[in-house]
């Protein structure tokens, strides 16, 4: 795949006040730096997305809020508190759903509710509230005395974000909670989110998927290759690329080709080439579209269809690194 | 403490649903006992050889055979001894009712009180070679004897050409009054012996039970494998309360594994384990031994698959040069020494130390071995295992 870019600042909005606080986190596994000089806020009731393709460094940054692993360098302050993996008072405040469906498939769903209630140190009858109260957030109250080995894929989901949930914690992250969910379960991934946020409960969450990110997140932060390299709610990065759009050009024939002609258009800001589809951002379609095609017609490339949509956060992610996001 | 209980108490919960590891805890190793000690119980304790005496002789060498060789091992219920005559006799060995038959022939006294040659008849059943060389070997020892009693007189005769018939008596009732050629000793280590059923009981609980603590502290590999490791570590736990709670849970199925099969083969099998304190303390180090090797295993392996098949190599390698199997402390050799670098081999010393009058205090050897075993893998294996503890 052939790639330009143009390079944004990213820029960092504090809210007030901030249940997480995150400063100059740097992590690296040897040689490799899976994080490098990240910072970041979240604010009380406030959904954050953290967006990036696989391998970006989402994972390794939820890693180090969550207390699981220890940061190179730099901060992490949840609720006025330092977090590390010691920090056993801080890490009663978040609540932690790992990519992995991380159940005991012999426990039944209660059970492992159960488990889980009693590392964060609920009462007996608290844990049994709170058991009942989770269950049913996740619609999964008629299942609970099953083990969690005859659930599907689904409502493994479910319960998996159900344990996040269980102690009340403050600040809930999620990482890639939706992955491998039929759509009618990520609806109600998606519902229970958004219903959360509104009670006031902080939401981290990384996701690769950027209709998740647009629907929930009020602020996003863009992360490649371990960097932030922008943040702000979705309108106002679809707005840093100006009245931009894409062109979605399905072709024949030599489509490498096809994109280094598109590539010498002024009219063009970006342009992605993958298997037989050409993505192209443009400042306007209406006047690019035609040089766009017939710059295809000079090659030895031919145009099948072709659909122009209005910029969201995967045109931001291809503006500002070339790549798109399920790269 | 509370966090390593719940951790404890949910792998527990785990087991318990898991048929495979109470087969492999429990049913299995009191099945192979039974069928270990059916197969070698009987040769390990053998039945008396059955044996007839044919004296027609009739004068005082071929009774005192009878009454004081064979009398005494009849006491020590190795032979069994009755009276026949030839024929008889005979007839009996070749249909298989006697292992074999003494004959001593008529004539036999007179023929060693002077110099003519004597001959003892050994009449042994082809189908009980065993029982004829037993048979055979108690004859020619007690010929010897009588030989050494006619060369005892011979000797006085030729030194003391002028010695009188009664002193000469006298000479030769004396050898023949020494002890009984043949006995047996009644050695201190053959009462400190377990017996087959007990031996193969307490072999093969002590072998599965490297395979029982497994499902405890391997379990952290399960966990991180699985994904709920991380779960846990961004819960407020303590990664010591972790590791805690894992030893607990090996702790805890090798305990109740071990007692249950002590239990079971004490009332299923006749198993006879000796005093009840000297049995706990023995399973208890044996306990904490075994989970220290497995500590070990757990903290080299990188995978579940890895874990189990290493888990799985240790626990037969150190299961048969331990004796678990085959009683090879009592062998005399090399491997008898090898042994000793296993803890199967001090749980059934320390096991064999409690059989007939022993106590608590004879134990005390082999729990102080068991718990230095169980010391020094538990600190090779902490030294280690804190990588696994991780995400």
């Amino acid at each position: 795949m052939n790639v330009s870019t143009t390079g944004v600042e990213p820029e960092v909005q504090v809210p007030t006040p901030p249940i997480l606080t995150c400063a100059n986190l740097r992590k690296a596994f040897g040689d490799l730096v899976a994080v490098d000089d990240v910072s970041f806020a979240i604010g009380a009731g406030e959904t954050y997305g953290l967006l990036g393709p696989n391998g970006a460094g989402k994972t390794t940054i939820i890693s180090m809020v969550a207390g699981v692993l220890d940061a190179d360098a730099g901060d992490i302050d949840v609720g006025g508190q330092r977090m590390h993996p010691g920090a056993l008072e801080v890490k009663g405040q978040i609540g932690y759903v790992p990519q992995d469906i991380a159940l005991y498939p012999d426990l039944t769903g209660k059970e492992n509710l159960r488990f889980f209630a009693s590392l964060y140190h609920l009462r007996r009858r608290e844990a049994a509230e709170r058991t009942a109260e989770v269950l049913d957030v996740v619609g999964l109250t008629d299942r609970a005395d099953d083990q969690v080995k005859t659930y599907s894929g689904g409502m493994k989901r479910r319960i998996n974000i159900a344990i996040g949930l269980i102690h009340q914690p403050r600040l809930l992250i999620l990482d890639e909670p939706t992955v491998g969910v039929d759509p009618q379960s990520r609806n109600s991934i998606l519902e229970s989110i958004e219903h959360l946020s509104a009670g006031g409960m902080a939401v981290l969450y990384t996701t690769h998927y950027m209709e998740e990110a647009e629907r929930l997140c009020d602020r996003v932060g863009i992360v490649d290759l371990g960097h932030l390299i922008a943040e702000g709610p979705p309108r106002d990065l679809t707005a840093r690329l100006g009245a931009a759009e894409h062109i979605v050009l399905s072709v024949d024939g030599d489509v490498e080709q096809a994109q280094r002609a598109i590539d010498e258009l002024p009219a063009v800001t970006t342009s992605t080439a993958e298997s037989e589809t050409i993505d192209v951002l443009v400042a306007s379609a209406e006047s690019a579209l035609p040089q766009v095609m017939q710059a295809v017609s000079a090659t030895e490339a031919s145009i099948r269809s072709v659909v122009v949509q209005e910029p969201d956060l995967e045109a931001v992610f291809l503006h500002l690194t070339g790549k798109r996001l399920r790269d | 403490m509370a966090a390593s209980l719940d951790i404890a108490g949910k792998d527990l919960r785990q087991r318990l649903r898991d048929r495979s590891a109470i087969m492999l805890a429990i049913v299995v190793p009191l099945a192979l006992a039974a069928i270990f000690g059916l197969l070698f119980g009987s040769a390990a304790t053998p039945r008396p050889f059955d044996y007839a005496v044919v004296d027609q002789d009739g004068g005082p060498i071929a009774e005192a055979f009878t009454t004081d060789v064979l009398g005494f091992l009849e006491g020590e219920e190795i032979v069994t001894v009755e009276a026949m005559e030839e024929e008889e006799a005979r007839e009996a060995v070749r249909v298989g009712d006697l292992d074999a038959a003494f004959v001593f022939p008529a004539g036999f006294s007179d023929s060693v009180a002077s110099d003519d040659p004597v001959e003892v008849r050994v009449v042994g059943s082809v189908d009980s070679p065993t029982g004829t060389d037993v048979a055979r070997s108690i004859a020619r020892a007690y010929v010897a004897d009588l030989n050494a009693a006619r060369v005892a007189v011979a000797a006085v005769v030729h030194q003391s050409p002028g010695t009188s018939d009664e002193e000469l008596s006298a000479i030769a009732e004396q050898v023949a009054s020494a002890p009984p050629p043949v006995a047996l000793d009644d050695v201190s280590a053959g009462a400190r012996v377990l017996d087959a059923k007990t031996y193969y009981a307490a072999g093969i609980a002590v072998f599965f039970l490297l395979f029982t603590v497994q499902f405890g502290v391997s379990s952290l590999i399960d966990e991180r494998s699985n994904g709920t490791l991380a779960r846990l570590l961004a819960a407020p736990v303590r990664r010591s309360s972790i590791l805690a709670g894992k030893l607990l849970t090996s702790v805890a199925l090798g305990v109740v594994s071990l007692t249950v099969l002590v239990v079971a083969t004490t009332l299923l099998l006749g198993a006879e384990w000796g005093d009840p304190l000297g049995v706990a303390l023995l399973v208890i180090a044996g306990v904490l031994a075994g989970t220290g090797v497995t500590s070990i295993v757990a903290s080299l392996a990188k995978t579940p698959e890895q874990a189990g098949s290493w888990g799985a190599v240790v626990a037969v390698t150190l299961g048969l040069l331990g004796g678990a199997f085959f009683p090879i402390q009592q062998s005399g050799s090399v491997l008898a020494t090898a042994s000793l670098i296993t803890p199967h081999a001090w749980f059934l010393r320390g096991l064999g130390s409690l059989v007939g009058d022993g106590t608590v205090t004879d134990a005390l050897p082999a729990v102080g071995a068991l718990l230095l075993f169980a010391l020094v893998t538990g600190a090779i294996a902490m030294a280690r295992i804190g990588r696994v503890v991780a995400p």
